[in-house]
């Protein structure tokens, strides 16, 4: 017992589940149990988060992928199909398809994953004594433009550049109030149209 | 003859312990195990297991036990309210054993399932929500300081406890879709459409406290507001009390507790969801619903109602209280315990009182409490805590009193970070005051990037050169 090295044991444990649900997600046809089996490759790739000591991005998976989109995924699936417990059929030349793509996007992965040399190599001694940083208030504090993680640096041409992500963070909030503002635009209730019916009705 | 002397003479009980003298490597087992905790463990993941399932047990103890007991309170408490006696005569006195004569006879139904329904799903959906409400309880504290009783301390603790309780609607989702009837469906359509809804007000009146805090970490959080009630986040200015207020409805939304169970609506619905449910499978689900309704309450005591600080801070009066380990540490961290419980409880009976004095809501009034005056309210009491905040950022008690000092003393743990590579001798020092000075400037950081960033960089070029003398 004392030779196994207990995180490696937890990354094939959730990489396992992750990928055999994923499998699960190809081979079934019932449409919810295609969503239900989503649902634990996410959440066991949110356990890979938890795993690797990033607390926030493990929590934002659950929160975004686990919860918003399958919430969502079920809403269309419920509103779109009309009878009941419906079943799906793949083409097999989609599979083709799909199957060279998804082999190639893994090849092409896989070969980047390889050529960093920072990630080849590591032995155990090494990777325990990595200490867990908690990163969320410094990512956050990086985004409101302060990078509390840098506070050491001396030098001054340096010190220029470490601004933090504020610009970034600014984009992405005016994206999504723009993408907020057109979901109600376009959901919005139309009224004269409305009135025009209804006045045609009677 | 003395009593010690017998004892000695007894020896002949105690002769099947010479078996160990053959099996030396046994004895040396059972004997470190016996002695876990006086000195170090020679195998980790035996330590580390048996700390993992004490974990396990204790939460999954506090959820089931909480149920029978909320159970009990919901029967006694409606029957006071509508003028009844309740249950009074199983287990003597009041009735107190009503619960387990329940659980008893569900245990003993039928397990139905109906012959169309999905029989995976069908089986499988009261497990995935009684297992989004256990797992909140993992992030949560039970009592703070520098060594939090809390099974896992994660440093985005509220974020992680939202995102899981938002995990529970997909059970119960499951169990509408598989159920193959259309009370069902129509259940979870409803408890989906609400619960996704209110997720926003929800989150908005979270980031309040995270605001003030200056951290999700729900132990930072919680002894934020050390000290008697006055240092509450909720008496923290006018808008964080109706904020505390929209929490409390929200949560209650999004735990599907009357007025807002209408999912379950039986006057509607038969029985909603868990229409085809009985015996232990239908039992599961209100064990998740009375666990959920446990955690929200819980969650609403630590962010807004004080955590582990009493109204009064009787530990710090009598003085009880010292070093990690020790038995005044022991004392305090279990007042500490007994406080998150106690006002967790008294949540969970606002909640049981609400349900039976008003009547349930229709969908469509649902969705506007939701949108038409959650939300808005929770934007706008956002941007005034924000504002008071920035205004008035040391004061407490609606800006009557001071903020304590040992607040700026709290570490969320990553400050060492900054101080580590140059002043390795007095990190701790500097960290903390480190700490202060960013935690006071991070409140202005929402409004002022630019000054503050140049105030940050002062700060650290003063320190690097104190670091080099």
């Amino acid at each position: 017992m004392e030779s196994i090295y207990w995180p490696t044991f937890f990354f094939w444990l959730f990489s396992l589940i992750s990928c055999s649900f994923a499998v699960g997600v190809l081979l079934a046809s019932n449409i919810v149990r295609m969503a239900f089996y989503l649902v634990l490759s996410l959440a066991s790739i949110a356990g890979l988060f938890f795993l690797a000591g990033a607390d926030f991005v493990g929590a934002m998976q659950i929160m975004i992928y686990v919860g918003g989109t399958l919430v969502l995924l079920i809403f269309g699936v419920m509103l779109t199909s009309q009878e009941r417990f419906i079943e799906m059929k793949t083409p097999s030349g989609e599979w083709v398809i799909a199957f060279f793509i998804g082999a190639s996007l893994l090849g092409l992965l896989f070969q980047v994953a390889q050529g960093v040399p920072a990630w080849q190599g590591m032995d155990r001694l090494e990777a325990e004594a990595i200490a867990v940083e908690k990163t969320a208030t410094p990512i956050g504090m990086g985004l409101l433009g302060v990078r509390v993680d840098k506070l050491d640096e001396t030098d001054k041409s340096r010190q220029a550049g470490m601004s933090g992500y504020l610009l970034i963070f600014e984009i992405v909030s005016v994206h999504l109030l723009v993408v907020l503002i057109g979901a109600a635009y376009l959901a919005r209730a139309k009224r004269k149209q409305n009135r025009e019916n209804l006045a045609s009705v009677t | 003859m003395p009593r010690g002397l017998l004892v000695v003479t007894n020896w002949k009980k105690w002769q099947w312990l010479r078996w160990f003298e053959e099996k030396p490597k046994v004895a040396r087992f059972l004997l470190e195990l016996t002695l876990f905790d006086t000195y170090i463990c020679p195998w980790p993941w035996l330590a580390y297991t048996i700390a993992g399932l004490v974990h396990v047990a204790l939460i999954l103890n506090l959820v089931a036990v909480s149920a029978l007991v909320f159970i009990w309170l919901e029967r006694k408490i409606s029957g006071r309210i509508q003028d009844r006696l309740g249950p009074t005569r199983v287990g003597g006195k009041f009735g107190w054993l009503q619960t387990l004569a329940d659980g008893l006879k569900l245990l003993t139904k039928e397990d139905l399932m109906p012959a169309t329904a999905d029989g995976f799903l069908f089986r499988i959906a009261p497990y995935v929500c009684f297992c989004a409400s256990i797992a909140a309880f993992i992030a949560i504290p039970f009592a703070g300081g520098p060594y939090p009783w809390i099974a896992q301390h994660l440093n985005t603790g509220v974020f992680f406890v939202l995102a899981v309780l938002g995990l529970e609607v997909f059970g119960v989702i499951l169990a509408g879709y598989a159920s193959a009837s259309k009370w069902s469906l129509f259940g979870a359509m409803r408890e989906a459409a609400q619960v996704v809804s209110y997720e926003v007000p929800l989150g908005m009146c979270v980031v309040v406290p995270v605001l003030i805090a200056g951290s999700m970490d729900m132990v930072v959080i919680g002894d934020r507001q050390a000290g008697w009630f006055t240092n509450w986040l909720v008496f923290h200015d006018p808008f964080t009390f109706i904020t505390a207020c929209v929490f409390f409805t929200c949560a209650m939304a999004s735990v599907n507790r009357a007025p807002f169970d209408l999912a379950e609506a039986e006057s509607e619905l038969v029985a909603g969801f868990h229409t085809e449910y009985s015996g232990i499978r239908w039992s599961f689900f209100f064990m998740a619903e009375y666990g959920s309704m446990f955690s929200v309450s819980i969650l609403a005591a630590i962010l807004f109602f004080g955590g582990w600080h009493g109204p009064v801070p009787i530990t710090s009066l009598l003085g009880v209280g010292g070093e990690v380990g020790t038995l005044g540490w022991g004392l305090a961290q279990a007042l500490g315990l007994a406080n998150v419980l106690f006002k967790g409880v008294i949540g969970v009976c606002l909640m049981i009182w609400v349900r039976w004095t008003l009547p349930r809501l229709r969908i469509d009034q649902v969705m506007t409490v939701c949108l038409k005056y959650c939300t808005p309210i929770a934007a706008v009491m956002f941007l005034g805590a924000t504002f008071w905040h920035y205004n008035l950022p040391s004061k407490n008690f609606f800006g009557l009193t001071d903020v304590p000092a040992e607040v700026y003393e709290i570490s969320e743990g990553w400050e060492r970070v900054a101080g580590e590579s140059q002043n390795s001798g007095n990190t701790e020092l500097v960290a903390a005051g480190e700490h202060a000075r960013i935690s006071s400037l991070s409140d202005q950081v929402l409004l002022e990037n630019a000054s503050l960033e140049n105030a940050l960089l002062e700060n650290a070029s003063l320190e690097n050169v104190g670091g080099r003398r």
